[in-house]
């Protein structure tokens, strides 16, 4: 039973990573050709950083990336706390709210948004679709796993401790930054890292929100998927994927350590 | 009281481009270009009617492929020690970190007529013709969107209380009666959220038809895409389409909400 | 602290909004250029960056994929560009939508190396909003290795041989689509008949089983690749497909006898845009000899340049892909701006063809 789920395991695992090896060592291949094997090179990587489009792309992506996360971790959070405290039929609503971007399906979330930006920039002249728009959109889809992130940390508090902060004299702002937050900490940092993954992986609103003047890494990929694709992208996104991989170990070794001190606590 | 203010601006971001985007598709769906109501473009729709069905039908063969190989991967890895776990969860999670386009072009080079899996089963004397078919499409929605299958279901069967599991045992269960009752019941929230995580971004999707498809048929995601960005060009259709989409996700879903009354599942994704 | 925390995400996004809202400085003016993929010198001489560095204008360098995903995304105003070269019948019909600026030709004097015979077009018929770029023909590309040089006489109707089943790509646009069916059928392609246009969509439904895919410039890499064996395209990419480094020496390509589309593909200037002297500079720097023999060379469709063309290889010149002789260009055809009313019947008959299945979709895997 035990070697059949090792079996079973390596399949889906090689079924995941097939197209990833595919794309690595295509990065390293000698030809513009997608089947053939041309001998190995190190052009791609060299011709990569004076690809204006693919580091401009790559900049614009990072930016929105950056700035998406940290947005959207500030409300985010600020939002769990307030939702945290309400009742009844308004914690509902927001909610109802917060799961409107969850469970609408990509497409109808860009193009939705898409024709609002239109609408204000041919009434007011303003929000010229482009970094702009493209940034209040990941803000906006990136929001609620912020939420969702924080909520769960919330609940697991001792409610009593912000309280006893109060008590003993804290402003609520005071007893905020130094109670609650240290404790929902956890809950904050994984809800940026999926604030910051979401946006640098997105395709669909972005496609739909980029104007033309700020278009991210995915968007230039796709018009390139219509032609044939540089094997400069494929060098880019095995030097990214090799760089989340460090991020990955280390996020892991730390959330492990955390784990460890979990139990000694208890 | 001043707590409850700190959503204030969650609650004025969410609304202006949430809520109101959201009416403007209704609004652009029951006018005509000069603005004047009319239904038309909801009749119109009716000619998609079958284009829908397909695509619900593909995103949901898609979905229960996805529950299927993600059912056993899950248990496995919850049933190892926790550090083990950690390692085998980001290894699940770490082909998404890949650009989504990049990794669907990467199986056009692997499945094509002359691709390198063909280039494999010819040295056993074998051929594959999926590139460009619908299949090839359907592989394309479980590779994308195995990791929100895994993930979820994981993180239910992780909280299970192995001791529920030795009751049955001294109960005298069988490994298949554990599964069926008591396993199977318990993971109901999880594979409620991995079906919705799965469903929705499959049947909408306009890339993986685009790419793995060869476009040869659209589906309803690719006709949206038209009226908006390509050959189409008609927003308040496209409006109307966005619209009916939504409601169908919306009804889909709470069917499968009305099978489990748990909360969501999502926030223990990446925990 | 927490007020703090609300100011500076305040600072960021105003920052964000407004670096990118204002134009960069005075001196500095960004032309957003809009144009086909694969289709301006960016290796060799690298075109805009020259144009950058002489002017100091900057360019803002976008591609579309075809005339209407390009018409659709201008027309919702998700994106403004200064600067597009789109189709003669999409010019027609920009044109008449107001979306095209009139060019003042005192700040475009290379306009007189345009050749007579790409003006005056009925797209454009006083010359007054475009200056061709390029021309071409409509054709067919094959695999010799697999495709019967004697099948090729059935012109159009090659396309409709059971024989090359599943070895057949198809354009990825309406209207180049159903010119080969019009043309198949004997009709022309600027019909307003709509029975026609529905013999038209009967024969693409008909063919569709044969069909592998519809394809726009994927379409290089997949006969390069031999995955399909047959395959309609414009002239002026024979160059990527056969004779440029990735080509295949296997592909040929030829013109039905049925007659073809000629196009011509030509700059104009949005009428929306802040910049029209920059832009009809552009334009201008566009038609200098040297930068169009960079251009023909490199994306190898047919110039409209006089000086350039004899400056050009003799032997693309000579090559009756990319300069046809008489007898061939005399059944071609250019395509008109199509009424609204025919048009939407178009874009109709092609998404029913797309969503159209030929087979039942319940099970996709291969029984």
């Amino acid at each position: 039973m035990k070697t059949l789920s090792k079996i079973y395991n390596g399949i889906i695992f090689t079924f995941l990573y097939a197209p990833i090896v595919v794309l690595i060592v295509y990065s390293f291949n000698d030809s513009k050709n997608r089947v053939q094997w041309g001998g190995f090179t190190l052009d791609w990587y060299r011709d990569l950083f004076s690809n204006e489009l693919i580091l401009e792309s790559l900049a614009v992506t990072l930016q929105i990336a950056v700035l998406a996360a940290i947005i959207s971790t500030v409300i985010g959070t600020m939002a769990a706390v307030g939702i945290f405290n309400m009742n009844g039929r308004l914690r509902r609503a927001m909610e109802s709210l917060n799961n409107i971007p969850m469970v609408n399906p990509e497409i109808v979330t860009g193009i939705s948004m898409m024709l609002m930006f239109v609408a204000i920039y041919r009434a007011t002249g303003l929000l010229q679709p482009g970094f702009a728009t493209l940034l209040i959109a990941h803000i906006t889809f990136c929001i609620p796993y912020v939420v969702l992130q924080v909520m769960p940390k919330l609940r697991q508090m001792n409610k009593h401790m912000y309280e006893a902060a109060l008590d003993l004299g804290c402003t609520p702002f005071a007893a905020f930054f130094k109670v609650v937050l240290p404790e929902i900490m956890p809950g904050v940092i994984t809800g940026a890292l999926m604030a910051f993954t979401m946006s640098l992986d997105d395709f669909v609103i972005s496609y739909f929100n980029s104007g033309s003047t700020a278009q991210n890494l995915s968007v230039t990929i796709y018009s390139m998927t219509k032609k044939p694709v540089t094997p400069e992208v494929n060098a880019l996104s095995t030097l990214m994927f090799g760089s989340v991989l460090i991020l990955l170990v280390i996020v892991n070794a730390r959330q492990v350590r955390d784990l460890k001190k979990q139990k000694e606590r208890r | 009281m001043k707590k409850r203010l700190s959503a204030a601006p969650f609650a004025v971001w969410m609304g202006i481009f949430t809520v109101v985007p959201m009416a403007i598709v209704l609004w652009f769906a029951f006018t005509d270009e000069n603005g004047a109501f009319t239904l038309r473009n909801i009749a119109e729709i009716w000619q998609y009617s079958g284009t829908y069905v397909d695509s619900i039908w593909m995103g949901a063969l898609a979905t229960v492929i996805c529950l299927v190989l993600a059912y056993p991967l899950a248990l496995s890895i919850a049933r190892k020690a926790e550090h083990v776990q950690r390692t085998m969860v980001m290894i699940v999670m770490l082909p998404m970190w890949m650009n989504f386009l990049l990794r669907t072009y990467a199986w056009m080079s692997l499945l094509e007529e002359n691709g390198l899996i063909n280039h494999l089963l010819g040295q056993i004397g074998l051929h594959w013709s999926i590139i460009n078919t619908d299949a090839a499409v359907v592989l394309g929605m479980v590779y994308n969107f195995l990791p929100f299958m895994i993930l979820p279901l994981y993180s239910v069967m992780a909280k299970m209380d192995n001791r529920v599991i030795e009751a049955a045992q001294d109960l005298g269960s069988n490994n298949w009666q554990i599964l069926r009752r008591v396993i199977l019941p318990l993971s109901a929230p999880g594979i409620v959220s991995g079906v919705t995580m799965v469903f929705v971004p499959a049947v909408s999707t306009f890339v993986i038809s685009k790419l793995l498809g060869g476009s040869k048929y659209m589906m309803i995601g690719d006709v949206i895409e038209s009226m908006f960005m390509g050959d189409g060009c008609n927003y308040n259709v496209g409006a109307a389409l966005s619209l009916v989409l939504m409601v169908l996700m919306l009804i889909c879903m709470s069917l499968m909400r009305r099978v489990d009354n748990g909360e969501d599942e999502l926030g223990g994704m990446m925990a | 602290m927490k007020k703090l925390a609300c100011l500076l995400a305040v600072c960021v996004v105003c920052g964000a909004f407004g670096g990118c809202d204002v134009q960069p400085t005075k001196e500095t003016v960004t032309l957003n250029v809009y144009n086909w993929g694969e289709y301006i010198d960016d290796e060799i001489l690298d075109v805009n960056a020259l144009f950058e560095q002489e002017t100091g204008i900057k360019i803002n360098y976008k591609t579309f994929e075809s005339n209407e995903s390009m018409y659709t995304l201008l027309e919702s105003g998700a994106a403004e560009y200064d600067v597009v070269i789109p189709s003669d019948y999409m010019i027609g019909k920009m044109i008449q939508e107001g979306m095209l600026a009139k060019l003042n030709f005192d700040n475009i004097p290379n306009y007189k190396y345009i050749d007579e015979v790409h003006k005056g077009l009925e797209y454009d018929p006083n010359n007054e909003y475009s200056v061709p770029y390029t021309w071409g023909t409509v054709g067919i590309f094959y695999n010799k290795k697999y495709v019967d040089e004697a099948d090729l006489a059935q012109g159009w109707d090659i396309l409709w041989n059971e024989k090359y089943a599943g070895k057949i790509f198809m354009f990825d646009n309406a209207r180049d689509s159903f010119m080969i069916a019009l043309k198949k059928l004997g009709y022309s392609m600027n019909t307003t008949n709509p029975a026609e246009w529905k013999a038209a969509y009967d024969a693409l439904a008909e063919q569709k089983p044969l069909v592998q895919g519809y394809f726009m410039d994927q379409v290089f890499q997949k006969m390069t690749n031999e995955e399909g064996w047959l395959a309609p395209y414009y002239s002026g990419d024979g160059a990527n497909m056969i004779t440029g480094d990735d080509g295949n020496e296997d592909i040929g390509y030829f013109v039905p006898h049925q007659g073809t589309n000629l196009f011509v593909d030509a700059m104009c200037v949005l009428a929306t845009t802040k910049h029209q002297k920059e832009a009809e500079q552009y334009i201008n720097f566009m038609c200098r000899t040297d930068v169009a023999v960079a251009n023909a060379e490199y994306i190898c469709y047919s110039t409209p340049h006089t000086e350039a063309l004899e400056l050009l290889d003799p032997e693309v010149v000579n090559d009756p892909m990319f300069y046809p002789d008489e007898e061939v260009l005399d059944k071609t055809e250019v395509f008109i701006t199509l009424d609204d009313k025919t048009l939407k019947l178009q874009k109709d008959l092609w998404i029913k063809l797309k969503c159209l299945r030929t087979r039942p979709s319940w099970w996709p895997f291969p029984s």
